[in-house]
């Protein structure tokens, strides 16, 4: 089950939970699995099917870079962030 | 309009070109005699970028009207190197990486020039009052003033 | 020759290939493209900050000789609201279009309005001149407070606050709220036993590269746009291009020139879509057009002036409890403030338990912010690290002390999440506190003069992306290597140099050369410290293909199976047969199986956070209130400094660039909203003669992500500047600076607030 943390402006879909264990093998299928269990989370993080514009997913530490098709382990810890690049 | 007739010694050569009457130096060198190596920042003095030695004394060629050269001697970063190659200071920015982006390297170079022409033994002082008229927002200025140091110790005079 | 480092091109001096062009001044610049037959553009800006455009009267501007084309807003193919990822967060495309050349409102002094092409520039600005534009004027919003009070007047009638997707029910100057929470806020300051807070407001400042934007573009009559631009990221360029036009991404060809320093501010378009849309109207004639310096001031993306408060708790011991900061960005004229990278940046370097951070990206009527150098990160840093020299005070620990009980480490959790992989924030503060310079009394002046001595840390997150390139070793044994990521400041030198060592030949035979968007595979701006990192992890697989191919072709120069080859020391051996030099391979390669032609392209992983911790001497005169720079060493690490005098060069200009944000750099608008300050004379950047020496220390804990350990540097060095100078100016004067920049007035109004006299 991997480590999903709610950023705190959607926590109030998900009754004030800050991390949930889901199951899932990508970004994708977490987030599925994330509005199965609290319906109106997942259109706040996903446009047009892919991840939500000046987003990034940071799983165990680094940028995720295959958007919702990234790869997540088991034992994964999933963070949706702010994007940051740089000047 | 009338355009004027100008004719000058650019690095060394006689040259004459046609301008317009409010046309300045450094549109006139870029535009009329394709010398891109002089760069334009900001056209009103403040950066440097566009720095020549007009009769042995440095300038903004962006201050100096086109017409007003006939008859006199620039150099521009074109004519720093002479047939043999580098100059010395070019030679010593490019061991001391003294330049990243490299816009404000040509008039750097100029500007350098005239000191150590005037001055061929400048204090680290010396050296950064004398640059103080040309911005560079890359490199921090230090790895540009040793540089110049080095150059001088090494001997690069007038050529 | 190995190093010390394990490597043989590591790490070494060479002079860079772009170095010869660039002394002599051959290398070619946005502004020295000249195409056959080209047309000169010049711009019409708005002079008001905030009015409706009634009507443009563009007849009079037609009729001056020359003029073969005008263009307007209305010019641009409508783009509907589609929110894309460009360049720093989402960009909704309406708005990006919309600050090319204005729609129904002009939003900031100097926003486009019109453009004219003709066959002299003389002629352009006269055309200029003459368009007509009946204007509405319209009060201006220009400061945070005035934008974020109840009940100001929304810039936009179709911007929402949104909330991580969730919107305001009214439209709001407010754009954008974030928050970041970390363990029990409440909990965590009722522990503290030392709470210290403040408030700090920065100016808008400019990343002030020296080359104007300028841009040649030709649309043939085929429908084939070919962009000449000095840009960080021609990839960037051509899409935008082809969004906003409306045009297929196949049809625009972006050729990178030389850049004049970039920054973040050469990420987004501003001239080409215009010289595009004059181009078409002229004919397919080619237009060129190059901004004043003014222009570039007034109306490009300068950063974001902000207000950040930081509250702080500690125990007695000093160990951070709890932390909170607000802070609000100017965005300008569109969403899209860099508040979101700075809400990252704000407390990275600490391990504290308890934290929120909000985040606001607040609309004015002054220029769309965009991207400098660390972007939010200077903002953010000034106010954290003055609240932390603060917190030291209060508890009498040393500067370094405080930081490297509370260092963030290995396993830290980021207040947005995260947790930390190997960072070197502890080995950087240790490498600072052992220095000479730290170690040293700083004398105290006499009389109006006062010294002080400042500290501060900052962090940058670094960022990989994807990256492409190409070779083909040529019979000399020179390798040709075709990169897109553009070279700001001896990049091209950076990357050969991996390639260099993953082959294992010396860097001298590396040609590397900067191409355009048709000639090498896609690779994101040079930007964010990513592109030694990234480009550079392309260049050392691309090594390994190339090195591979080699050891094949010996072979078969052998008569030998692949795997009996080692290639050493610059030849290839095998047993029992007299070696064979790199240079025979190279030259035999087409008896041997032919040309050997690699590429790699990549999206990058494994990113290496970087911090720095910088330490400043300085020297106030308290009658004047100016301040001067005495000592500067600047601590980082870079993960591996695959070329030393570049990397130096880096935080040295991060240095100069973070005190002119300290001490004199800011925007300065009248009332109404007009830019005063739109030169280099009165935006005032250091100079030689503003700054002493600089001394880079280069902190080595490679990142285990890259072959090479390569964290990225140009970012780290301007987040740390203004909070070290502010807190000099404390242990100088006792008074802390809650505004930035520095400058000798507000010096002097903060002087006689607190009563100390001259």
């Amino acid at each position: 089950m991997a480590r999903v943390f709610i950023p705190p402006l959607l926590r109030a879909r998900t009754g004030g939970l800050r991390e949930i264990e889901l199951e899932g093998a990508t970004i994708g299928a977490l987030l599925l699995a994330l509005e199965a269990g609290f319906p109106g989370t997942r259109e706040r993080l996903v446009l047009n099917e892919r991840l939500m514009p000046g987003m990034a997913v940071i799983v165990d530490g680094e940028a995720a870079v295959d958007g919702l098709k990234s790869a997540v382990g088991p034992a994964s810890e999933v963070h949706f962030v702010p994007a940051a690049r740089g000047g | 309009m009338s355009t004027l007739a100008v004719t000058t010694t650019l690095n060394g050569e006689t040259v004459t070109f046609l301008c317009e009457p409010h046309e300045t130096l450094l549109t006139a060198l870029r535009d009329r005699l394709m010398l891109t190596g002089t760069k334009e920042g900001c056209s009103n003095g403040n950066c440097g970028a566009c720095n020549v030695i007009l009769d042995g004394t440095l300038v903004n060629s962006c201050l100096v009207l086109a017409a007003e050269v006939d008859g006199h001697q620039i150099t521009t970063i074109e004519g720093i190197a002479g047939p043999n190659g580098l100059h010395p200071l070019q030679t010593s920015f490019l061991e001391n990486a003294a330049l990243q982006c490299g816009i404000c390297t040509p008039g750097f170079i100029v500007a350098s020039k005239a000191l150590l022409d005037k001055n061929p033994q400048p204090t680290e002082r010396e050296v950064r009052h004398w640059l103080a008229g040309n911005l560079c927002r890359c490199t921090g200025y230090d790895k540009i003033v040793r540089a110049v140091l080095e150059a001088a110790s090494a001997g690069a005079t007038k050529e | 020759m190995t190093q010390s480092n394990g490597f043989k091109v590591i790490g070494t001096r060479p002079v860079r290939h772009d170095g010869v062009d660039k002394v002599t001044g051959r290398a070619l610049y946005g502004a020295d493209v000249r195409l056959n037959g080209q047309l000169y553009g010049a711009m019409l800006r708005s002079p008001h900050a905030h009015a409706r455009i009634v009507a443009i009267d563009t007849s009079e501007a037609a009729a001056v000789p020359g003029v073969k084309a005008i263009v307007t807003g209305a010019d641009l193919p409508h783009v509907g609201d589609q929110i894309a990822d460009i360049g720093e967060g989402a960009v909704n495309l309406r708005h990006l279009s919309a600050n090319i050349l204005a729609g129904r409102k002009a939003l900031y002094f100097g926003h486009a309005i019109a453009a004219v092409a003709a066959t002299s520039l003389t002629a352009a600005q006269q055309a200029v001149n003459k368009i007509k534009v009946t204007w509405e004027e319209l009060p201006p919003v220009l400061n945070l407070r005035d934008a974020m009070a109840a009940g100001a007047a929304p810039l936009h009638p179709d911007v929402f606050t949104d909330e991580l997707g969730e919107k305001s029910t009214t439209p709001s100057n407010i754009a954008e709220h974030l928050r970041h929470e970390k363990g029990d806020i409440a909990a965590g300051f009722a522990e503290a036993e030392v709470v210290v807070e403040r408030e700090f407001v920065t100016g808008t400042v400019h990343q002030g590269y020296i080359e104007p934007h300028s841009a040649t573009v030709q649309w043939n009559a085929d429908g084939q746009l070919t962009v000449y631009c000095s840009t960080q990221g021609a990839f960037g360029v051509r899409r935008e291009m082809s969004e906003i036009l409306g045009v297929p991404i196949s049809h625009v060809k972006v050729v990178p020139t030389e850049i004049g320093g970039g920054f973040g501010g050469k990420l987004n378009v501003y001239l080409e879509p215009v010289c595009a849309l004059l181009s078409r109207k002229a004919g397919g004639r080619p237009v060129k057009m190059t901004m004043s310096r003014a222009d570039v001031l007034a109306a490009t993306g300068p950063t974001s002036a902000s207000i950040v408060r930081v509250k702080l708790g500690a125990r007695r011991d000093g160990t951070l409890t709890a932390a909170q900061a607000w802070m609000a960005f100017e965005a300008g004229a569109f969403p899209g403030s860099p508040v979101g990278s700075a809400a990252g940046v704000i407390l990275a370097p600490y391990d504290i338990p308890n934290v929120v951070i909000d985040g606001f990206d607040v609309l004015c009527n002054k220029p769309k912010a965009n991207a400098y150098r660390a972007p939010g990160g200077t903002n953010a840093a000034y106010a954290a690290e003055s609240m932390i020299d603060e917190l030291a005070r209060a508890l009498k620990m040393g500067p370094i002390e405080i930081r490297l009980k509370n260092a963030a480490r290995e396993g830290t959790r980021r207040a947005d999440g995260p947790v930390f992989p190997r960072i070197g924030f502890v080995e950087t503060l240790e490498a600072l506190l052992h220095h000479p310079h730290f170690q040293s009394r700083l004398e105290r002046a006499t009389g109006s003069r006062r010294r002080g001595r400042g500290i501060a840390a900052g962090f940058w997150f670094n960022w990989g992306g994807t990256s492409s390139a190409s070779a083909q070793v040529n019979p000399d044994g020179t390798v040709a290597l075709s990169e897109g990521s553009t070279d700001i400041g001896g990049t091209r030198t950076s990357i050969a140099m991996q390639l260099a060592e993953s082959i294992g030949i010396p860097v001298n035979l590396v040609k590397p050369q900067v191409v355009d968007t048709d000639s090498v595979g896609y690779n994101d701006a040079t930007g964010g410290s990513r592109t030694t990192f990234a480009t550079g992890m392309v260049a050392y697989e691309l090594g390994q293909k190339l090195r591979e191919e080699l050891i094949a072709h010996a072979a078969r120069q052998f008569e030998v199976e692949a795997a009996a080859v080692r290639f050493e020391d610059g030849a290839f051996r095998t047993d029992g047969k007299p070696p064979l030099s790199y240079f025979d391979v190279c030259g035999a390669l087409r008896d041997t199986g032919g040309e050997i032609v690699a590429s790699v392209s990549m999206r990058t992983k494994g990113e290496g956070p970087a911090f720095g911790a910088h330490l400043v001497d300085v020297e106030v005169d308290i009658e004047t209130g100016k301040v001067k720079i005495l000592r500067y060493t600047a601590a980082q690490d870079v993960g591996r400094a695959i070329y030393p005098p570049f990397v130096e060069g880096q935080i040295q200009g991060g240095v100069a660039q973070g005190v002119g944000w300290a001490l004199n750099e800011e925007y300065l608008y009248d009332k109404a909203g007009h830019m005063l300050n739109a030169g280099f004379l009165d935006y005032r950047m250091p100079t030689a003669l503003d700054l002493p020496m600089i001394e880079a220390l280069i902190v080595e804990v490679p990142n285990p992500r890259h072959p090479y350990g390569v964290r990225g540097v140009g970012e780290v060095p301007i987040v740390p500047p203004a909070g070290a100078v502010a807190n000099a100016i404390f242990d100088a004067l006792g008074v802390r600076m809650t505004e930035l920049p520095m400058s000798p007035a507000r010096n002097i109004a903060a002087l006689a607030a607190a009563g100390v006299a001259a």
